[in-house]
């Protein structure tokens, strides 16, 4: 239920975007639960997109993670 | 998208080369159907074992929390005539006298949907009442609120089963059936209420948590945190998922939330009774609450009691006391296509999804 998935957002018109979920797959979602911009990733559970993904986090915390475990 | 895809083999050994090194032996719980369903698709729970560390799933599973009594009031009021709309997990769940998707076969109106605004199309082109039986945690609530908000159909109404999931989290440390040495927080109900609802929580209890996503490495890395904590005898709310979720949450869909809806004390399945945990329409949304609309159709239940299908021990896979395959009935009379509680019926319930990639194992 709690299932949540990231997709692209492809194009925004009012409170309702077109987004990608990759390879092709697309769906309006509602976007009135979060501030987006067009070419941002979003988080999308049962039709409402729930929050904005930080792309720059994701690459960061990865590269963080891979030092640490690098260290001894 | 591969950018969010955290599948690394390379830092994935490292991890568990890491937690083998800590010599642990620790008991972790988690609340969510997606975590424990990144446990085992990827054989995670284990390698965990491995490692010293037991991972149990509590009551995170919205569709197996759901009480019998809920079941039956949609039940009552599709065959009272109305349409009833609600995900596919929630028509598949055996009641009394079967689920949902019986009364569908039956010729009752049932319809499978994947959010509310699906309900809402349906009852816009619908001389019928429409029902939707809306089920989920703090994820799902924001898509129920933010709908309730705008001006609807006025054969539509919501029959609300959403709860808050923190309340259950304090109710289990507060049983104390079992030791839980730490928490893997649910990334997606995290999303929406942010941390500080489970600051609380390590205070009292002086429990570590983590709020993790559901990429293998998420997994490991918020199991390698939980670990770290209890090494140095910490109890921290700490963040896996800094890719999704905030110190704060989603304010506004925190928003919608507290506008809509107000705290009540309801059961869950396998629970008593829990404090405030269940959220029900606020009274100006009376018009839309499908339990002040068909008070006569649902009139009586409190009176009937409910009791679970012989032999049945979802309520114990709830708390965390046996795993799914304790259960005698499981694999037995118990499976997915012949369910016999909700655990085995839900994509999010963990003998459904020890059953499906039970057998890769052996």
């Amino acid at each position: 239920m709690c299932l949540a998935i990231p997709a692209k957002v492809m194009s925004k018109n009012g409170i309702v975007a077109k987004v990608d979920f990759g390879e092709g797959t697309t769906r309006d979602v509602d976007v009135s639960l979060v501030d987006v911009q067009v070419g941002q990733y979003v988080i999308i559970h049962a039709g409402f997109a729930i929050e904005v993904m930080d792309e720059d986090e994701a690459e960061e915390t990865l590269q963080l993670w891979r030092e640490l475990l690098s260290k001894a | 998208m591969s950018k969010f895809r955290y599948r690394d083999r390379e830092t994935a050994d490292k991890v568990i080369k890491k937690l083998k090194e800590m010599n642990l032996e620790i008991r972790l719980m988690h609340v969510c159907g997606t975590h424990q369903d990144t446990l085992v698709r990827y054989g995670l729970d284990t390698l965990f074992r491995e490692c010293g560390i037991t991972i149990k799933q509590g009551p995170g599973c919205p569709v197996c929390v759901t009480t019998a009594r809920e079941f039956e009031e949609a039940m009552r009021l599709a065959r009272a005539g109305k349409t009833v709309a609600t995900y596919g997990d929630v028509c598949r769940v055996p009641g009394r006298y079967g689920s949902l998707l019986d009364l569908k076969t039956e010729g009752f109106d049932v319809r499978i949907v994947y959010g509310i605004e699906d309900a809402i199309r349906i009852a816009e082109k619908s001389n019928k009442e429409v029902v939707f039986m809306a089920v989920g945690f703090e994820t799902t609530a924001p898509s129920t609120a933010a709908i309730v908000l705008r001006s609807l159909p006025e054969n539509f109404s919501v029959l609300s089963c959403h709860r808050y999931l923190p309340p259950a989290l304090f109710a289990l440390l507060e049983m104390g059936e079992f030791k839980i040495h730490g928490i893997i927080e649910p990334g997606h109900v995290s999303t929406i209420i942010g941390l500080e609802p489970y600051e609380k929580l390590s205070i009292q209890y002086h429990i570590p948590q983590v709020v993790t996503g559901f990429e293998p490495l998420d997994m490991l890395m918020g199991v390698f945190m939980l670990a770290s904590q209890i090494k140095k005898g910490e109890a921290k709310v700490e963040n896996e998922y800094t890719r999704v979720v905030r110190y704060e949450g989603n304010l506004k869909a925190l928003k919608v939330i507290d506008t809509v809806f107000e705290a009540f004390n309801i059961d869950w399945r396998g629970f008593p009774e829990i404090s405030n945990s269940g959220m029900r329409l606020k009274d100006e949304f009376g018009q839309v609450d499908s339990r002040k609309k068909y008070e006569n159709e649902l009139e009586g239940l409190d009176n009937e009691v409910f009791v679970e299908a012989e032999g049945c021990r979802c309520g114990d896979v709830l708390r965390g006391i046996i795993d799914s395959k304790e259960c005698p009935l499981f694999g037995k009379t118990c499976s997915p296509t012949n369910p016999i509680g909700p655990c085995m019926v839900s994509v999010e319930g963990s003998c459904n999804i020890d059953y499906k990639y039970g057998s890769k194992r052996n």
